[in-house]
């Protein structure tokens, strides 16, 4: 029978509308709406005359904000962290894949796997509050550098440890999680390659260096440029949490300003106008990326 | 394969079993602290293995008010955001599953921008605002009810099944609603309860949304109000900012911790159950089209 049963005229389609309609009024109302918010960024937003008909201010908004010391503090700072993370935490899930992926225990791997998979479905709230608890002014470090070392540090209120201890908690929460997609690509690996080598006498370091590496090239190519391509997304949260008045200075990231801004001193407009400036930087590095792994002969992205 | 030990793999199980004790030992730490008495843990004469036991900051928190209606909240919330994530999220991916639907790769198109373009966090705010939506739990609920990875991940369980399956149940009559709730749906019960346990830990661990939107902090839910009690001790929040002057007046470490405690407790109840599904999900969602 080549005739096949599928609902063809609309008196049989409408059903999948009327399942699709909540969905894409949802994506409608909450993603494009909003993008619509974005014209403010060329206007002076005045509560009192609403959206609509506050002024045209042109490019006024964003030459203010290319002005300012604060862009290049704030480029610098979302930068630095993005880039931190780049060669320490995404090394780091590599090095603990290949590790995993080396334990010859399957219940040993199976019980470890559990244990550093955990973290990464904690709030950052709680993972605010252990950090707190470790290296607050109270907390557990203190104590014993105060008792051994007859010192103390203030972790959390300055700019030198900022960055490595937000490095650290990205680690502790999420490098345990990001080993899930490299050891689906070694699992792909074909074993006979590993008996081969082993029958022309390789070790099993050469044989990491020599089949396990190049088999999750694309993977580690793919996951590189897709964090360049987020590179202006700082993990907003976590920052958030771990900011205070006092390592401003290299804690401020572009998020965190357009926060500021837009909802405690409710300059709309001007928050805004950063905020698009960050979604369209974002753009282009995720198009770029994109672009970059083509030409690296990968698949691409999308 | 014979399996004997070399140096190499001692080497590598006690590389990871170091790594293992130092994702484990915080929360050890965190356990014994909140059942110390306040000045044992001060004194820090004990890491993971309490000097005295004392229920005293459990038995606190279990009748301080602001507490509990947080975790009233947040429990609103997570009910809440799970049925409508998966109502929405399902009945749309289904929908998109259907190669036959005309329409459908601009609707896929509408959806995948949203990947790589938004409109960012004050226009997100005006929305909701001028939705009438401030201090209402849909201000946390609405704006997270899905997101174009959910879209996919389902899309494509959905796609894995037989399309002769819906057809035979078509020559048998049964409409499409029908098809969906006693075909389909029975047959998915490993996305569903993948996503459930997803949704949930999602909308448990809402924080910032709350804060943005719930100005009435009556309608805190339990992470916001845990970030006050924890950020006291570290001075970011002065004691007179604190949502309950009586609740922060008796914080100690012990108070702190249970707290911390409590609110990632629902996480490691569900977690055994999330853990068997989502190495699965994770691989269906690196696999394209």
């Amino acid at each position: 029978m080549q005739r096949t049963l599928r609902p063809k005229r609309f008196n049989q389609l409408w059903p999948f509308y009327l399942l699709a309609a909540p969905g894409i009024l949802y994506f409608l109302v909450f993603h494009y709406i909003p993008m619509s918010g974005l014209i403010l960024a060329f206007k002076e937003y005045s509560p009192f005359k609403g959206i609509m008909d506050s002024p045209w201010v042109g490019l006024d908004n964003f030459r203010q904000f290319f002005g300012t010391s604060d862009f290049y503090i704030l480029l610098k700072n979302t930068l630095l962290i993005s880039l931190l993370n780049l060669i320490i935490y995404f090394p780091f899930t590599i090095i603990l894949s290949l590790l995993l992926n080396e334990v010859r225990l399957k219940v040993f791997k199976r019980v470890s796997q559990t244990i550093v998979y955990l973290p990464h479905f904690l709030s950052w709230v709680v993972i605010y509050g252990i950090t707190i608890s470790f290296f607050g002014p109270s907390g557990v470090i203190n104590h014993y550098l105060s008792q051994w070392f007859d010192g103390n540090a203030n972790f959390l209120v300055s700019n030198e440890w900022f960055r490595p201890l937000v490095i650290f908690q990205s680690i502790w929460k999420d490098a345990g999680w990001g080993t899930i997609i490299f050891l689906a690509a070694l699992a792909g690996i074909n074993p006979e390659q590993y008996e081969a080598a082993k029958v022309d006498g390789a070790s099993r370091l050469q044989s990491i260096w020599h089949i396990t590496l190049p088999g999750i090239k694309s993977t580690i190519v793919i996951l590189l440029l897709l964090r360049l391509g987020s590179s202006m997304d700082s993990n907003f949260m976590q920052i958030f949490l771990m900011t205070n008045s006092l390592n401003l200075d290299v804690s401020n990231v572009f998020d965190l300003f357009v926060y500021h801004i837009g909802l405690e001193q409710f300059n709309y407009s001007f928050a805004i106008t950063v905020g698009m400036f960050k979604s369209v930087a974002s753009l282009i590095l995720v198009l770029g990326a994109n672009y970059a792994a083509k030409l690296l002969g990968e698949e691409g992205i999308f | 394969m014979k399996l004997k030990a070399t140096w190499f793999d001692t080497i590598i199980v006690v590389i990871i079993c170091l790594i293992s004790l130092l994702v484990i030992l915080p929360f050890l730490y965190i356990i014994a602290v909140s059942f110390s008495p306040p000045g044992d843990s001060m004194a820090g004469n004990f890491f993971i293995w309490p000097k005295h036991w004392t229920l005293d900051a459990y038995s606190y928190l279990l009748n301080a008010n602001t507490f509990l209606t947080s975790v009233k909240n947040s429990v609103i919330i997570t009910v809440m955001g799970t049925l409508l994530s998966l109502f929405v999220s399902i009945t749309l991916a289904y929908a998109l599953s259907k190669k036959f639907l005309p329409g459908r790769r601009i609707m896929l198109l509408i959806i995948f921008f949203t990947m790589i373009f938004h409109g960012g966090m004050i226009p997100s705010y005006l929305v909701v605002k001028n939705l009438g939506l401030i201090d209402s739990y849909w201000a946390v609920v609405l704006p997270a009810a899905s997101s174009a990875f959910n879209i996919m991940v389902i899309r494509s369980f959905f796609q894995s099944l037989p399309e002769s399956l819906d057809e035979a149940a078509r020559i048998d009559g049964a409409g499409e609603f029908r098809i969906l709730y006693s075909v389909v749906l029975p047959l998915s019960k490993p996305i569903i309860a993948t996503f459930t346990l997803f949704f949930m830990v999602q909308f448990w661990n809402e924080f910032f949304s709350a804060v943005i939107y719930l100005n009435d902090t009556s309608r805190w839910p339990i992470q916001p109000l845990l970030r006050q009690m924890v950020a006291i001790s570290a001075s970011n929040i002065s004691a007179e900012a604190a949502v309950d002057a009586q609740l922060a007046a008796n914080l100690g470490p012990n108070v702190q911790n249970a707290a911390i405690l409590l609110a990632m407790l629902p996480i490691v109840i569900v977690y055994p159950f999330l853990q068997k599904y989502f190495a699965k999900g994770a691989m269906l969602g690196s696999i394209k089209e």
